[in-house]
């Protein structure tokens, strides 16, 4: 029925994909392992399409041009790994208090430092959610297979789009590099939003306006040569864009900026339940490493226990709600099997409490963590 | 002609936040007035800046603005104006900001050939973190973190931007205001990147710590050590020590990247169609 | 009422941050110093527009009459 787009991808491949399916107009990168297909596509297929390539200097430049892209109402991307997802955390940080909508993808590998450049790893959690300076929220999205790859590449830049945010793709060496059949959707089959553009005057425009647009606390925003003529700076702004030290005013703008993502939580934070419905012990997975869980899974039930798997295909905000559900059902554990030294343990553990013991299963230098280990931690919790 | 402030400033937005005397408002001025006898589009132009005191420029300018991160200015230009070659991009940066933390994305830029046009607010100092040395301060000069004197030589950004394949350089200071706007509107209409070095002072962190104590002091300062750059080319290296040439520097032509970027463009969708 | 000048030198005290500059790039010394800059010789202005073009705070403007309305 669809075999008419069924193609054998790789996961950076996908991305590229999704996000021109999404409209992607504009793409400033810098070359790093295992990121670099998506820039090397990108360069191929953006002039083709009318579309903006540009490899920048350095890895700051590149999140400095999309957030400039951005203004000039394109929908923009970039793609790094570990060190570059470092140097681009300041200005990420102005894409959130610019509230410039873009994706950045982060093909993670093992870290800190130069650390494995070709091991996967899940090693930028806690960065995605804290990398850049100041009170934020951050949307993150996880994808575990090359078919997520391309929908939550769509996804990425719907969000952006509908709360003037930048939003993280963060993928892991695994799937970035993973190649497996995907059926990519007919262009009428995908919903895409784009931003909300001003209709009023120039004069009555506020880009920071506490109560315009249609989704609370997310202001329209005008692009640049549009006649607007509006301010955007870093420095904490009104609702007209200009810096202000007001703290009644600087308050209720950064609330603003917090609350447009905590508030709309539910619509945000995506969860996949396998076999949950009675489940006695449950992984909580994401990424890469919910492929292996999936397995184990499987195994489990084949040998009859009751396993199940909370896969967060949203890593920010985090899947607060599912995991209280979990809660209510008082299984005997929580497996939490991450290529990393636990970076989610804790946020599970402040959700789950003393209801059943949370079980980390971590690796940290570029192994998968194994199917049959995730088995083995189901049964010893059985 | 005098300007017509309020079709260019954001009039509610001044006094502007500068020391009296600070030059920084005269280059500012010469940038509106280029502008103004130039008759550019204000729906159409961008201005961007960075951080420091250059930095704050913008928020007075009644155009699209942008203030972004500190020396990144020309790199979220770069995404501006790759987006809408349309739009007259004009970047203000400060001499820390373009020189220091931002001085791969000055070489880049100039080497890239994008239409932008970068005034440097060239105080050869750190105003707003009142007063460090910058890699434009003058050898023997004083500064915060220079207190025996500045050890390093300083950079000739004209000549870096040369160095790096700019296809305009120029410079010329508050002093000189109408030679300045003269060449910020060459620089503006040049296609392809420009580069001007705008001498501004600043009496309350460089001058009074250098014995220069008055705005006109510094003024002076800059025009006794500028030379046309004729009488320039005729000195010999000893007799251009301590002083530096003003006007346009280099001015050539060679393809610009947005007009390359629209032929490939073309090209691909020709071939798509064949 | 006297004759009218052909030029028009405004100061705006509120923008005004009193460095003096005006008074020294002025050529025909048609300014002088009080608590800001003040129009001393109105008749010597030859519209040259020195004191305007290096006014740090967009203070002072020089108008040709006929440009006024």
């Amino acid at each position: 029925m669809t075999k008419k787009r069924a193609r054998l991808l790789q996961g950076n491949e996908a991305v590229v994909e999704g996000a021109i399916a999404a409209g992607l107009t504009f793409f400033a990168g810098y070359p790093i392992t295992p990121s670099t297909e998506i820039a090397e596509l990108c360069a191929a297929k953006l002039p083709a399409i009318g579309g903006k390539f540009i490899q920048m200097e350095d890895e700051i430049a590149s999140m400095a041009a999309v957030c400039g892209a951005s203004l000039a109402g394109m929908k923009a991307m970039t793609a790094t790994s570990g060190p570059g997802f470092s140097l681009k955390q300041e200005n990420l940080g102005f894409a959130v208090k610019g509230e410039l909508p873009c994706v950045v993808v982060n093909v993670q590998r093992v870290g800190p430092s130069t650390g494995m450049p070709t091991s996967a790893s899940q090693g930028d959690v806690m960065q995605a959610r804290w990398g850049s300076h100041g009170d934020h929220e951050m949307v993150a999205l996880s994808p575990s297979s090359v078919q997520e790859a391309f929908t939550l590449a769509v996804e990425s830049f719907n969000i952006a789009e509908e709360y003037r945010t930048p939003v993280i793709l963060l993928m892991d060496e695994m799937i970035g590099h993973l190649r497996e059949k995907v059926v990519l959707p007919e262009k009428e089959e995908l919903v895409i939003r784009n931003r909300e553009k001003p209709n009023m005057t120039p004069e009555q425009y506020k880009p920071f306006a506490m109560d315009h647009g249609e989704i609370a606390g997310v202001p329209p925003l005008a692009a640049y040569g549009d006649g607007f003529k509006f301010h955007v700076t870093g420095l904490t702004h009104g609702e007209d864009g200009f810096p202000t030290n007001n703290p009644a005013i600087a308050e209720k703008q950064l609330k603003r900026l917090n609350e447009k993502i905590s508030s709309n939580k539910k619509a945000l934070t995506r969860v996949e339940k396998f076999y949950m419905d009675d489940a006695e012990v449950v992984v909580f997975a994401y990424g890469g490493t919910a492929r292996s869980a999936r397995k184990a899974v499987k195994d489990a039930r084949a040998q009859g226990i009751k396993a199940g798997m909370l896969r967060a295909i949203t890593i920010w905000p985090f899947a607060e709600d599912a995991l209280l559900e979990v809660k209510r059902n008082s299984p005997k554990a929580v497996i939490v099997p991450e290529m990393n030294l636990g970076q989610l343990v804790l946020p599970v553990k402040r959700v789950i409490g003393d209801s059943a013991p949370v079980i980390p299963i971590n690796k940290i230098a570029g192994q998968l963590v194994e199917p049959e280990e995730i088995l083995l931690a189901i049964k010893e919790a059985m | 002609m005098a300007l017509s402030l309020d079709k260019y400033l954001r009039m509610s937005k001044l006094p502007h936040i500068w020391c009296p005397g600070c030059g920084h408002g005269i280059v500012t001025q010469a940038i509106v007035r280029a502008i103004d006898e130039l008759g550019l589009d204000t729906d159409k132009t961008v201005v961007v800046s960075g951080i420091g005191c250059s930095a704050r420029a913008p928020g007075y300018l009644h155009f699209d603005t942008l203030h972004t991160t500190h020396g990144r200015a020309i790199a979220f230009a770069t995404g501006i104006k790759m987006a809408k070659p349309e739009l007259n991009v004009i970047i203000i940066t400060g001499d820390g900001d373009a020189a220091a933390i931002g001085g791969n994305h000055l070489i880049h830029a100039a080497r890239r050939n994008l239409d932008l046009t970068v005034i440097c607010f060239d105080n050869n100092i750190y105003g707003m973190t009142s007063g460090q040395y910058s890699p434009l301060t003058p050898q023997g000069s004083y500064a915060t973190t220079s207190p025996y004197g500045m050890l390093e030589k300083p950079f000739d950004l004209c000549n870096l931007v040369m160095g790096a394949g700019g296809t305009f350089a120029a410079r010329s200071t508050t002093y000189h205001a109408r030679q300045l706007t003269n060449v910020i509107k060459e620089a503006i209409s040049h296609k392809g990147f420009a580069f001007v070095d705008a001498l501004s002072q600043c009496p309350t962190y460089f001058g009074r710590r250098n014995k220069l104590r008055t705005p006109l002091d510094m003024m002076n300062w800059f025009k006794d050590r500028s030379v046309p750059l004729r009488a320039w080319s005729k000195m010999s290296p000893e007799e251009q020590e301590g002083k530096f040439p003003v006007g346009v520097l280099t001015k050539t032509q060679a393809p610009e990247l947005t007009e390359v970027y629209a032929q490939l463009v073309e090209k691909l969708q020709q071939r798509g169609e064949d | 009422m006297g004759q009218a000048l052909p030029w028009e030198i405004t100061v705006d005290s509120k923008w005004c941050k009193k460095c003096g500059l005006c008074v020294e790039f002025c050529p025909r010394q048609v300014l002088e110093m009080k608590d800001v800059p003040h129009v001393k010789d109105p008749a010597r202005c030859t519209g040259c527009l020195m004191c305007e073009m290096h006014c740090p705070d967009f203070a002072i403007t020089v108008k040709r009459r006929e440009e006024n309305d």
